[in-house]
């Protein structure tokens, strides 16, 4: 909590000339190194600081990516091309951008799937949990105008399909489309504001993950058993227990990450984006990068153009109202005996959808991701709602100490 | 009241899923039935997997296959002469490619007229494109137009005529393996799958049947045959190697950095794991403090 006391002595005479000035040192003291954390936390817990890494990866390779780029229709395919072939190491500096995008996702949604399994959305992390929904939304607008700037079939194509969605906003959507595209078509214009506005927003994303942390800091961490943190026994010392345990995941996730940027670079790419962007010539499927499906299966699953849009925008923005939409009185599923089902139900669901996003939405692929896209709003508008009422949880452990130290035994048998 | 309402929605939900599950499983079934595109063979080349490099005097004889064969329509605008010398590469010395370099044409500006130069190529030269438009390049090709063979290798792939249940299995096996060959596995499969055009099918003018282009109707003409390109490297020079060796030098050509790359890579592996175990170690003695 951010109450808790400082053992920050200042060891010298600038930091203690810097600490009645400007307490910086004290302040990351109290943070990271004294702040108390909740001693039962599993490897779910390491993803935050998995996701600050992918964060810093990003955007060293990024800047350096900036700086050879050019954000011009005749030269975008050929400069990215230039930076894979003659600037030095240049093709692994994209690599780890490009892979880079891929294992943000990747440890963002195993970050949020682990903030839905022990309800880390629950209150008082509300407004916690909103910051976070609001850093996925901005992650996948900077992440769809990265993958545009190859100017390659797929990025042009994507780009195409996205932005003629405005087209469905009733009335103004036309004026609206051209104003995004800055002309009668997606060209060079379009071009230059995606890259403008993709070297904008990560620092957006930066921004809102401090106050992502610093409300973190004022609530402290969920835990596995989802009860709060009571007493000094509750917890230990981020330094040095959480953060080694954080570096020894972040290295492990270093490990797939260097995987694929050595071995398999354009494997969770698409080989139609080595083809120079053509606008006389639509490529066969469409497809977004893995990590956009799920979103890509809802819209289309959808017979109305503005219908299919709204769905895909609620998708993501029924998260923001999930505090408020379950019920149940505790927080971890691990004590929720009917919720579960349903949380790997939700599960199953996504991964579904995200198989179906791949696939042609004809025959019964459609009528399966109508199905899927169905629960998933059944899951958070229905099931939510309802199951915390009438659920009755299993015996929650009466403290995290409790659970640690072996009174869990009891309370098991209690039940 | 409380227990119906439960059991409602729990059997509503699982029908659902169970509803969707059919769903996707019939809907592949009937289109593996259908089919979709034809069967690609995977091929071992020596550029894949974890320890994959290419081999240098492949490379050599792919190049000269592109020299005498392909280089007549197809451009590799991206390369630059020098590229033949550089390590991981055909690694041709100085004085091959700069031979090779110096047989192209190069635009030089404008002289003091202002009439536009020309001079022989340099190392320091991209490759030379067989036609300066594609206007050109189509009205000498019968309408249609020899793609760049530049980023080829990567440019193309093929799906998998697999039950969907195994799909993820082959995503899996292809990540673990470090397989990103489909592109060279698809241009193999191309080189060497002209046939004759069966019987029912009504051929457009100046089209050739292939096997495995999508539609079958293929406006390139079968490039490769066997003992076309002279090897003097002693390899038997049948149609099968012709097309492997140019498609591993197109590879190259899609992805010249490979060598280094897959190198660097094993180095930044162990680091990182030796990394990891540490790690592990110093967390293991400093949790040994408490109980967790």
């Amino acid at each position: 909590m951010s109450d808790h006391s400082s053992s920050y002595v200042p060891s010298n005479g600038f930091t203690r000339w810097l600490d009645e000035r400007l307490p910086v040192l004290r302040m990351m003291h109290g943070q990271f190194i004294d702040f108390p954390t909740p001693r039962n936390l599993n490897y779910f817990w390491t993803f935050g600081g998995i996701l600050t890494f992918c964060l810093m990866v990003q955007l060293i390779t990024g800047i350096i990516l900036a700086m050879h780029f050019v954000a011009h229709g005749d030269h975008a395919f050929q400069s990215v091309e230039h930076i894979m072939r003659d600037v030095n190491w240049g093709d692994l500096i994209r690599y780890t951008h490009a892979v880079g995008a891929s294992m943000f996702f990747l440890a963002a949604y195993i970050h949020m799937f682990r903030g839905l399994y022990y309800g880390s959305y629950k209150s008082p992390r509300e407004i916690l949990w909103i910051l976070g929904v609001m850093i996925i939304l901005v992650m996948i607008i900077t992440a769809f105008m990265g993958y545009s700037l190859p100017w390659g079939q797929m990025s042009f194509w994507a780009v195409t399909v996205i932005t003629n969605l405005f087209t469905a906003i009733p009335f103004v959507g036309e004026s609206i489309t051209q104003w995004i595209w800055g002309g009668y078509s997606v060209g060079d214009p379009t071009l230059n504001r995606l890259f403008s506005l993709h070297y904008l927003f990560p620092f957006v994303i930066a921004a809102l993950v401090g106050l992502h942390i610093w409300a973190l800091h004022v609530v402290g961490s969920n835990n596995p058993t989802g009860v709060e943190v009571k007493t000094e026994k509750d917890t230990v010392s981020f330094f040095p227990f959480y953060i080694i345990k954080d570096g020894f995941a972040v290295i492990m996730f270093a490990l797939l990450f260097a995987w694929f940027v050595f071995y398999a670079p354009n494997y969770l790419g698409h080989s139609d984006n080595f083809i120079e962007a053509n606008p006389l010539q639509t490529p066969q499927h469409i497809v977004p990068e893995w990590y956009f499906l799920p979103f890509y299966a809802i819209l289309r699953a959808i017979p109305d153009k503005l219908f299919g849009v709204i769905a895909m925008i609620l998708a993501i923005c029924v998260l923001f109202v999930i505090p408020w939409l379950d019920t149940s009185r505790i927080r971890s599923v691990r004590y929720r005996p009917l919720y579960k089902p349903f949380f790997w139900l939700f599960v199953i669901t996504c991964l579904a959808l995200g198989y179906l996003g791949a696939k042609a939405p004809e025959g019964y692929y459609l009528l399966a991701s109508r199905i899927f896209t169905a629960y998933y709003f059944i899951h958070f508008l229905v099931v939510m709602p309802v199951v915390g009422l009438y659920e009755t949880p299993k015996e929650v452990p009466d403290s995290i100490a409790d659970s640690v130290l072996g009174k869990e035994a009891t309370s098991e048998t209690a039940q | 009241m409380k227990t119906d309402c439960l059991t409602i929605l729990r059997a509503a939900t699982l029908s659902f899923t169970l509803a969707g599950a059919v769903a996707v499983f019939t809907g592949s079934a009937a289109l593996a039935a259908g089919g979709e595109g034809p069967h690609i063979e995977r091929q071992d080349w020596s550029y894949n997997g974890f320890f994959g490099k290419y081999n240098k005097a492949q490379l050599q004889r792919g190049f000269g296959i592109y020299k005498e064969v392909c280089s007549s329509c197809h451009g590799l605008k991206l390369l630059s002469y020098r590229n033949l010398v550089q390590k991981g590469g055909p690694e041709f010395s100085k004085e091959e490619a700069l031979a090779i370099a110096k047989e192209a044409t190069v635009s030089d500006g404008f002289d003091d007229s202002g009439d536009p130069k020309e001079r022989p190529g340099k190392l320091s030269d991209r490759f030379q494109s067989p036609f300066s438009n594609d206007q050109m390049a189509r009205s000498a090709n019968n309408g249609a137009l020899p793609p760049d063979l530049s980023v080829i290798a990567k440019a193309r792939t093929y799906h998998r005529h697999v039950p969907w249940y195994t799909e993820p299995y082959y995503w899996l096996y292809d990540m673990a393996t470090a397989y990103e060959e489909k592109g060279s596995d698809y241009l193999y499969a191309l080189l060497t799958g002209y046939k004759d055009a069966p019987s029912d099918m009504t051929m457009g003018d100046g089209m050739h049947y292939n096997e495995v282009f999508p539609g079958h109707q293929i406006a390139m003409a079968a490039p490769l045959s066997s003992e076309m390109v002279d090897y003097e490297d002693g390899t038997k020079p049948t149609l099968e190697q012709h097309a492997k060796d140019i498609t591993a030098f197109l590879a190259w050509a899609s992805e010249p950095h490979l060598n280094a790359r897959k190198d660097l890579g094993k180095r930044v592996m162990i680091y990182l794991a030796i990394l990891a175990l540490l790690l592990y170690l110093a967390k293991l003695s400093v949790w040994a403090r408490v109980k967790h």
